[in-house]
């Protein structure tokens, strides 16, 4: 058994440590961004919900502002911001390389991405429900919590599946500014240095990670359906 | 009371263009009264009702419910007066996540009702409407008239004084909608509850309505007792609604159509008697032929109970002496029966 692994993948396991290091990187580089990413998108998408024209709290400027915005860094390409990001992540960070300098751009990268599926998955929410709950009495508040947040937990969730799973994507460009990652593992030593055991390895690994935040997801979207 | 003074709500539309949905409307409905507010789709009665909670604000106008403007409260206060203001749908909007006992707990949240208190309010509305047995389904598994019915739940928890229906059985099949407008003719005598029922259907307003509003581009054309509407309608919409209802009306297809027994032969006359005032009683249309010595065949009737009394009439083909036909028309119109003569078939030209 042994013997099989160390034909099949000798260079994996003389650089497992490595390996090691290079999941937890990329595990702290996704929970991170995607915690901080989770919060910071779903308050945008929820303002741009009931700040949008009709909405329960209608602000055409504040909408404006955050659609902008939003188009804005959608179309920069992630490796350009990773670069040009650097003074901000410095600011906030202390730091513009490693792990903790690699946050603050994934979550620049991430955010308006998650906000404009947050937005997509409160538009599904039926005009009528809003209208119901604004008739029993119901505040703005509690419209966003107990109307658009609770009515939407299966498209939110399946909303943020696929926002992680774009974001652990996006963490394998995060090497460039030395941070580590599944993705710089396997550029530094499957590519670079043609060990293509390594590639494979990293691609298994990944693949397993995506399966597991879809049955997640998937898991979440359908006890919540009725 | 409710009363709607002088309200005008204008829209937008998208550009420049100003469209004024309701045009000085004053309406008062009282309290304990079933008020119907009847009008084609885009006549403006659906954003007249939504100036009743402030749904829609009125561009100009006042809003009063027991006197008190309540255009004038603050946001707070208007969320208090909303509660007790219930509201029904055409699409029910019931919250597909949370289940019949949920949504009807929707409302009850601040409302100071231990958890045992909401749960035991929530069996009580739904043994008021009747599916005791529905208290954990999901919305998605019920019927349309039992959504309606959880609606109703859910519009009664806080027990409101108003019940706002924006044609909530214009989704429903003839039979439920029955079922259902009978519910809320229950809870208007069981609770007192004063309802304003907004429909496209006359039979709505004949089934559960005391007085109606005839709104039409946006201005009522037409308002009272409903048995005085249906007896003599003024305007022509009105009395287009009012055939929408009545079989007599059917006549004129029938004459068209040349259905046997219909068509008036050489020398007869064929009318549509209609009964306005609530207390005829009299055998009008034999006495008449008995009289004038004249034949009555009845080919049609339509007598309903409207209001508490009957109306409607009958489509009644004359045959005899043609002086004596016109005797006996103007004798029955003296006995204030209205009375058309829809083909007259005396004169061959």
């Amino acid at each position: 058994m042994q013997e099989t692994l160390i034909k099949l993948m000798p260079n994996l396991l003389d650089k497992f440590p490595d390996f090691l290091e290079a999941i937890r990187d990329t595990f702290i580089m996704v929970v991170w961004a995607g915690a901080i990413g989770f919060v910071l998108g779903l308050i945008l998408g929820i303002v741009l919900t009931v700040t949008k024209p009709e909405g329960i709290l209608e602000n055409r400027v504040i909408f404006k502002i955050i659609d902008v915005i939003t188009n804005l860094f959608r179309s920069i390409p992630f490796i350009i911001l990773l670069t040009a990001l650097m003074p901000l992540s410095r600011l906030i960070m202390g730091t513009a390389i490693y792990v903790r300098g690699a946050i603050v751009p994934l979550v620049f990268g991430s955010v308006p991405f998650f906000t404009r599926q947050v937005q997509s998955a409160l538009s599904q929410i039926d005009e009528g429900l809003v209208e119901a709950a604004e008739s029993m009495g119901s505040s703005p508040w509690e419209i966003i919590t107990r109307v658009y947040l609770k009515e939407s937990i299966g498209p939110l969730a399946r909303a943020t599946t696929i926002t992680a799973i774009s974001l652990l994507g996006l963490t394998a460009m995060a090497g460039v500014v030395g941070a580590g990652g599944l993705g710089d593992f396997a550029v530094r030593y499957g590519h670079d240095r043609n060990m293509t055991d390594i590639t494979w390895a990293t691609v298994i690994i990944l693949i397993i990670a995506v399966s597991v935040i879809q049955a997640v997801g998937d898991g979440i979207a359908k006890r919540h359906a009725h | 009371m409710i009363e709607l003074q002088n309200i005008v709500k204008s829209f937008r539309d998208g550009g420049e263009k100003q469209v004024d949905a309701v045009k000085n409307v004053s309406v008062t409905i009282n309290d304990g009264e079933i008020f119907g507010i009847i009008g084609f789709s885009g006549a403006g009665k659906s954003t007249l009702v939504r100036c009743i909670n402030l749904l829609g604000r009125p561009t100009s106008g006042t809003v009063k419910i027991d006197g008190v403007d309540i255009t004038a409260l603050s946001a707070r206060e208007l969320r208090e007066e909303r509660k007790k203001i219930g509201m029904i749908f055409q699409h029910f909007n019931l919250m597909p996540s949370r289940t019949v006992a949920g949504n009807i707990a929707f409302p009850l949240k601040h409302s100071g009702l231990t958890k045992e208190e909401v749960i035991a309010k929530v069996r009580e509305l739904l043994a008021l409407v009747d599916l005791s047995d529905k208290e954990n389904a999901y919305p998605s598994e019920l019927s349309g008239g039992q959504k309606q019915r959880v609606a109703i739940a859910r519009a009664l928890a806080n027990d409101p004084k108003i019940l706002l229906s924006d044609e909530a059985t214009s989704a429903l099949d003839p039979q439920t909608t029955n079922s259902i407008l009978a519910l809320l003719k229950k809870l208007n005598a069981e609770l007192g509850i004063t309802i304003v029922v907004i429909t496209h259907e006359m039979n709505v307003i004949k089934q559960i309505c005391n007085r109606v509003a005839v709104m039409e581009n946006g201005e009522v054309v037409e308002q009272g007792d409903v048995f005085d509407i249906f007896a003599n309608p003024k305007h022509t919409l009105t009395r287009n609604f009012i055939r929408t209802t009545s079989n007599l009306s059917k006549v004129e297809q029938m004459v068209e159509e040349g259905l046997p027994g219909v068509a008036p032969q050489k020398g007869e006359v064929l009318t549509r008697l209609s009964y306005r005032q609530k207390d005829v009683s009299e055998p009008l249309i034999s006495t008449a032929a008995r009289r004038f010595d004249l034949d009555a065949n009845i080919i049609l009737a339509d007598v309903e109970i409207i209001g508490g009394a009957p109306i409607g009439g009958t489509v009644v083909i004359f045959h005899g002496e043609s002086s004596k036909i016109d005797q006996a028309i103007q004798y029955i119109r003296d006995k204030h029966v209205g009375v058309e003569v829809i083909k007259d078939a005396r004169n061959p030209d």
